[in-house]
């Protein structure tokens, strides 16, 4: 059965080669002017600002933790979708309670404030 | 199938010691875990691989659950250590020491 | 799938719906008066206590066999619910003398509570998973309860790791079982063990995976190290709570995955389980001796009273004294339960904010100047040590007499040595209560006196005739397990 994998080896080879190659071309033909704006750190066209490895707000945690608990559910979800018709009307009510159990956890988040940023 | 089931179980076995291991020796909350999180994963390649050797539904719908409920401890357990963080600037398990006796 | 399934757990789904519209409900109810959350939980607990008795004694099969309601799971359902009202009417005060008030505790603690209960009625290795992880994660966050208290949060997160370590045991012995034998119900799986058709290496990893993963939630030694931190940890009512409930939990899913799934193993697990039952009960009983902090006297005696539990839980392959070793596996239960809520209740009122009032030293002079607490702390002691004529007394020569009918003197012996060492710091409490001098600071609440007031009535009545409650836990057993 490796033999079905032969083929991925074979492109991952060439494009591992092809990757190194271009750069390789690049910095060989490439000129080459530095000033003091190209040896910036890139930060997606803003101005740069602070040191690299600043701390994180503790608020990215929470929305973390929100994000994980709301998109565990897809889960359940997908199996159910893609057996829809076959559960008919009453996986389709017991699908419901699941949502609704999950909306009320959160209208809970929500009314606590957990979705607020400041 | 061309890989014996042996192969998995043997990688499922890795993992959890890797998970065991983790847990006991490194003193971050964080690495601890996520070494927690590789005990349960292990798991679930014990379950995966033996619903296809067996061919029954019952490990795969296991494996859901068990994904759930690492989703419920993650929640969990990142809100204990942000509030212990907010209280005590650390997450060093060496310095858990406030209930001795 | 139909109605019927349902009908057979409605208590449980009640409790569920129940926790979950008090949480939705307590968001619109102002601050200060969260005691009308705790009425409703005890009121929604009081109605699934209804709902539990209901059925009775027939034994309900629903889900295809994957949930059983028998008399075992109803025994035992009636015990969390009671520990819950327990734990509610310890709480409330609590809460709001130390600033800890917030709704979210009641339905944390009703929603651990139908963990509990699924923990007995879980015929299927997936459930009792499951039930395990509903009851064991509202118990870390109520642990944590007391934020901003380091010891608290630390209690918590302790308790987080092990609970969730020992959740990948469970997890990872259920996986070896299930790899063994293809199945995760437990007919199937013990169909497979008689058959012979499966694989006994796998097979016998898992069963001591799982036997290790339960062994840390209940506290057995040498998985107990977490149980002291914890219980000092966490606000007091949450401790009793845990202290009950998990244990018991913990205690009803070995039996039930024990004796229906792995009867065969008996033999390769009896010695290991004698050894876990005595050194439970050894050490438990002797680092208790040195504790100078109430809460950790307590965790400990709890650790020791594990490894009684534990005895009736050796001869487990001996299906002639089986059933009489469970029903006094229950009895203990029972006797525990009341015990420690009581015991707690006086804690409680004792207990001062920022974790004063903790020390023995705090008990001195309370004989004279509370008689009322004294009276029934002392019950309560004499009770855990199992002083002849107590409720605990019973308990310990139900499970000390099964246990040399099954042939296992000497752990029945280990048993009694161990009862005499645990007299000591029980009655040291005692002496300090009513022969040191000193002006013990109570407050005077009703809610944990009545507790107290009603665990010692309890005890004293049943001790007195401890036949109604051994009748209770064998009529629980008569359809088997």
């Amino acid at each position: 059965m490796l033999n079905e994998y032969y083929p991925l080896v074979v492109i991952s080879m060439i494009a591992i080669a092809l990757g190194f190659f271009v750069v390789l071309l690049g910095s060989i033909l490439g000129p080459r002017r530095p000033t003091q704006h190209k040896g910036q750190p890139y930060e997606s066209g803003m101005i740069p600002y602070g040191p690299g490895t600043r701390r994180i707000s503790v608020r990215y945690y929470l929305v973390a933790v929100l994000f994980i608990l709301f998109d565990i559910e897809v889960v359940f979800f997908l199996p159910w979708a893609v057996a829809f018709r076959k559960l008919g009307v009453s996986g389709f009510i017991l699908m419901v309670i699941f949502a609704v159990i999950l909306e009320i956890a959160f209208v809970y988040a929500w009314k606590k404030g957990a979705l607020e940023w400041e | 199938m061309g890989i014996p089931v042996s192969y998995y179980l043997v990688l499922s076995a890795i993992m959890f010691v890797i998970g065991i291991l983790g847990v006991l020796l490194r003193r971050n909350a964080l690495v601890t875990f996520m070494s927690l999180e590789m005990m349960f994963n292990a798991a679930n390649l014990i379950f995966v691989t033996f619903a296809a050797y067996y061919r029954v539904l019952t490990g795969q719908i296991f494996v859901f659950f068990v994904m759930t409920v690492a989703a419920a401890e993650v929640a969990v357990g990142l809100a204990l250590m942000v509030a212990i963080f907010r209280t005590k600037h650390s997450i060093d398990l060496d310095q858990m020491s406030s209930l001795k006796g | 799938m139909n109605l019927s399934d349902y009908y057979a757990i409605t208590p449980l789904v009640f409790l569920v719906c129940w926790a979950i519209f008090l949480l939705l409900v307590d968001l619109w109810i102002p601050a200060g008066r969260k005691g009308i959350t705790a009425l409703l939980s005890a009121a929604g607990l009081l109605i699934a206590l209804v709902l539990v008795l209901r059925s009775g004694e027939q034994v309900l099969t629903a889900f295809e066999g994957s949930v059983v309601v028998d008399g075992f799971s109803v025994f035992l359902s009636v015990l969390f619910l009671v520990s819950a009202l327990a734990g509610i009417a310890l709480a409330h005060d609590y809460l709001q003398r130390l600033g800890l008030e917030r709704g979210e505790y009641y339905p944390l603690l009703l929603i651990s509570t139908s963990g509990m209960m699924l923990m007995t009625y879980a015929y299927d290795l997936i459930e009792v998973f499951l039930a395990l992880e509903l009851l064991s994660i509202p118990l870390y966050i109520l642990a944590g309860f007391s934020r901003l208290n380091l010891e608290s949060e630390e209690a918590s997160l302790k308790y987080f790791l092990l609970g969730a370590f020992s959740s990948g045991f469970v997890l990872y012995g259920v996986g070896l079982v299930f790899a063994a034998t293809g199945y995760t119900d437990f007919p199937g799986i013990a169909k497979a063990a008689q058959n012979g058709s499966l694989n006994p290496t796998l097979f016998l990893i898992g069963a001591g995976l799982v036997l290790t993963g339960f062994g840390f939630k209940s506290a057995l030694v040498p998985f107990h190290m977490w149980s002291p931190d914890v219980y000092q940890g966490a606000p007091s009512p949450v401790t009793a709570f845990m202290s009950v409930g998990a244990k018991a939990a913990g205690f009803a899913a070995l039996l039930r995955v024990f004796v229906v799934v792995f009867p065969g193993m008996s033999v390769n697990l009896t010695p290991l389980l004698w050894a876990l039952a005595a050194l439970t009960m050894f050490v438990g009983n002797i680092v208790a001796l040195v504790q100078s902090n109430i809460k950790r006297l307590l965790a400990y005696s709890s650790i020791a009273h594990s490894g009684y539990l534990l005895m009736a839980f050796v001869p487990y392959g001996n299906a002639s004294v089986r059933s009489d070793a469970i029903a006094g596996m229950l009895f203990y239960l029972a006797a525990y339960c009341l015990t420690t809520f009581g015991a707690w209740a006086v804690v409680i009122a004792l207990e001062k904010a920022e974790g004063k009032g903790l020390e023995l030293e705090d008990y001195a002079g309370l004989g004279h100047r509370y008689p009322f607490l004294a009276a029934t702390m002392t019950i309560f002691l004499l009770s855990f040590t199992g002083v002849p004529l107590t409720l605990g007394f019973w308990g310990k020569f139900y499970l000390f007499s099964t246990a040399v009918e099954g042939g296992f003197w000497q752990l029945a012996l280990i048993g009694l040595l161990t009862s005499l060492i645990s007299a000591y710091y029980y009655l040291r409490v005692v002496v300090i209560m009513y022969m040191r001098p000193g002006t013990p600071q109570v407050q005077r609440n009703f809610w944990p006196l009545l507790t107290s007031g009603v665990g010692a009535l309890a005890v004293v009545i049943l001790g007195i005739a401890p036949g109604v409650l051994l009748n209770l836990a064998v009529s629980a057993l008569l359809k088997g397990l």
